[in-house]
């Protein structure tokens, strides 16, 4: 399990990237990821490629992160879910708050 | 520290006696064994040398003694001793003696062993403080958590679970347990039932438990609608928990009379409804966000309805099932649930297969999450007990024949909006609550078109664009800042028929110079009627809405006061 922030040449984008399982033992990091970026950011991407397995308490870290970056006006995609992380989201119609590509 | 020296040789004993007390230590001196252990009992010394060999008890009897006595303290004793050979040296350490020092002595190494002695005692007795104030604080918490979860029990798994109609499976995780199922009789018959599961675990979920719960049974006894109970619980969540805690549910309105649900589900996994004898099966999927996630302007209420027949079942859970792990760390997943369900089980035997076949998986291994699962089966009213008690209660308790007149002065209209006030005095008669959104919706429109068009004097023609939308909103803005003068008088009246119907009457009163309603009313009735959309569909006083919700509609004087009544029990109005 390991959280990477990576932000974009533009400066304006942050990429958070969660491998292996994200629930409750990533928090600390994942808050870290973007907690700690001083940058001006208008837009955030949450890279799920190498997640396996996403619980409850990880929706609401992304719903910490979605408070972070302006809560209604939050620009946050989700990207590169495999099935079973798409379900869970799917399931807790997260698609209303976040992109999910 | 207290040194113990035990020795039979008195010269010895002396020296010894001097040279520790010269390194500052208090001193006791024992003659033999049997001495020893007195003083031991006697002065609690903090370390001890003692002579292996001596008259009455020796020396290794002695340290087994001593050791036995102390128990968990710690009582380092070192023996002091003119053999050499490993075996006795061995045999020292084998009776309990923690070091030994051989004669002659080397007052060098004396002092060293001392202070490590010292050192590890002090050592010690921390950690012995340490594990005690752990395993006192360890034993309050339990203690509370008990308390704490026979008062949670009794808020959040209770209501008429024990119904006929109702099975149901909760396994605590903790102490605490995540999810909460609650079951209560609406006033006019059917029922609520409410499976939720809390982010996490424990003290935080049971706690945002709680005054859901409160909601849930106090709003479904007083006869709410559950689409306004569930917004109250959503608002009431997101103001209380914390960002990035929630609840996801499956919330049910279950009707015996009409023989369906409505249903409301937001983040929880697919529901079972199983019907025509257990032989077809439909998967109900969640459509809305967890309950305190989004604000009430957000919040969206809407339900889905599906038709029950008698012996139909309802099948739902918390994610608790579908993820439950067995010793190998597999999860059970949805396929396997679906297999139960299409191996033709019996109906009535399904939900102990479901919960045998979740207990066989999972055997010994460790629940990593809550499960619960209810089973929810349509049946003829008259087979559950009477709730007639309740119905009783609410019908005394509600007021049935009052009025009142509330006018409001041009400082109150600037500053005041006096809707919930309204709301909260219609609601507390209980057949006018299931009209709640109905109501909400009259008033709300008359009273806006009094103060924007009577007392502010807006034109709603400038709504009809998109351009002009603003506009109005603007020009509102700047008239209420400017106004100086009006009033809106409100009057309310309720009077019932021995609490089987009722008329409810609200009229809208204010200083403004009226409109020719005479012309408009009975134009917007022939739209109405002609289901037209003409000119004033977007606007002009928001007539022919409230004319469909109410029983009638009238305007009175110049059109500055309007009487509105409503009736209930209410036709049920075609679909």
């Amino acid at each position: 399990m390991g959280v990477q922030a990576n932000i974009d040449n533009s400066g304006k984008e942050l990429t958070i990237k969660v491998d292996g399982r994200f629930d409750f033992s990533a928090h600390q990091e994942f808050r870290d990821a973007y907690e700690s970026i001083s940058e001006d950011l208008n837009s955030y991407v949450v890279d799920l490629g190498n997640t396996s397995y996403l619980d409850s308490s990880a929706l609401g870290m992304l719903l910490l992160l979605r408070d972070h970056a302006g809560g209604d006006n939050a620009t946050i995609k989700i990207v590169k879910c495999n099935d079973d992380v798409r379900k869970i989201l799917t399931i807790s119609n997260f698609e209303q708050l976040f992109t999910i590509l | 520290m207290k040194i113990l020296i035990a020795d039979d040789n008195a010269s010895d004993r002396l020296l010894l006696s001097k040279i520790i007390s010269k390194q500052g230590h208090e001193i006791i001196a024992a003659e033999n064994g049997k001495e020893a252990i007195d003083s031991y009992v006697k002065y609690s010394p903090d370390i001890i040398l003692m002579d292996v060999l001596m008259p009455e008890v020796d020396g290794m009897e002695a340290a087994k003694e001593i050791k036995r006595i102390a128990g968990e303290d710690l009582v380092p004793i070192i023996f002091l001793t003119s053999l050499v050979d490993a075996q006795s040296l061995a045999n020292c350490l084998a009776s309990g003696g923690d070091d030994f020092l051989t004669k002659p002595y080397n007052f060098i190494i004396l002092k060293a062993k001392i202070d490590a002695f010292v050192r590890m005692k002090k050592m010690h007795a921390t950690l012995q403080k340490q594990r005690d104030t752990i395993s006192a604080n360890n034993q309050h918490m339990m203690h509370e958590q008990h308390v704490a979860k026979a008062v949670f029990d009794n808020v959040a798994h209770s209501g008429c679970l024990d119904s006929v109609n109702i099975k149901y499976m909760l396994s605590p995780l903790a102490v605490f347990n995540g999810d909460v199922l609650l079951a209560a009789r609406k006033p006019s018959g059917g029922m609520h039932v409410f499976l939720g599961d809390f982010t996490g675990h424990g003290l935080p979920a049971a706690i945002g438990a709680m005054p859901m719960a409160e909601i849930f049974y106090g709003m479904t006894a007083k006869g709410f609608a559950l689409r306004d109970i569930l917004r109250e619980i959503n608002s009431k969540l997101k103001s209380i928990l914390p960002v990035g805690f929630f609840c996801c549910a499956a919330v049910v309105d279950l009707s015996f009379t009409k023989r369906s649900i409505s249903m409301w589900m937001g983040g929880v996994p697919d529901c079972y409804l199983l019907s025509n004898q257990g032989t077809e099966l439909k998967s109900i999927r969640s459509h809305h966000l967890p309950l305190g996630v989004l604000s009430s302007a957000q919040f969206d209420d809407e339900m889905t309805e599906h038709s029950m027949e008698v012996d139909d079942r309802l099948y739902m859970w918390s994610d608790g099932i579908v993820e439950a792990r067995d010793s190998e760390g597999n999860m059970y997943g949805e396929e396997r649930l679906l297999e139960v369900f299409n191996q033709k089980t019996p109906p009535d035997s399904l939900f102990e297969a479901v919960k045998d076949s979740v207990n066989a998986f999972v055997g010994e291994s460790e629940r990593d999450d809550d499960t619960t699962i209810i089973e929810l089966s349509m049946v003829d009213e008259s087979e559950l007990e009477q709730s007639a008690l309740v119905e009783e209660k609410v019908r005394v308790t509600g007021p049935s024949d009052w009025q009142l007149e509330y006018e409001l002065g041009v400082d109150s209209l600037k500053h005041f909006n006096p809707l919930p006030l309204m709301m909260h005095i219609m609601m507390e008669v209980p057949a006018l609550r299931s009209m709640g959104g109905q109501l909400f919706t009259i008033v709300a429109e008359l009273f806006s078109n009094s103060f924007e068009h009577g007392i502010l004097k807006l034109d709603s023609a400038l709504k009809s664009t998109p351009a002009g939308f603003a506009e109005f909103y603007a020009l509102r803005e700047q008239r209420v800042q400017e106004l100086e003068s009006g009033f809106i008088k409100i009057k309310m009246k309720h009077a019932s028929e021995s609490g089987r119907s009722g008329v409810f009457s609200l009229s809208i009163e204010d200083s403004g110079e009226g409109f020719d309603y005479r012309n408009k009313v009975n134009k917007n009735q022939q739209n109405m009627n002609a289901e037209s959309t003409g000119a004033n569909k977007f606007s002009g006083r928001g007539i022919p809405l409230i004319y469909s919700l109410c029983h009638s509609l009238e305007y009175q004087g110049c059109g500055n006061e309007v009487v509105a009544e409503i009736h209930w029990p209410q036709k049920i109005l075609a679909e």
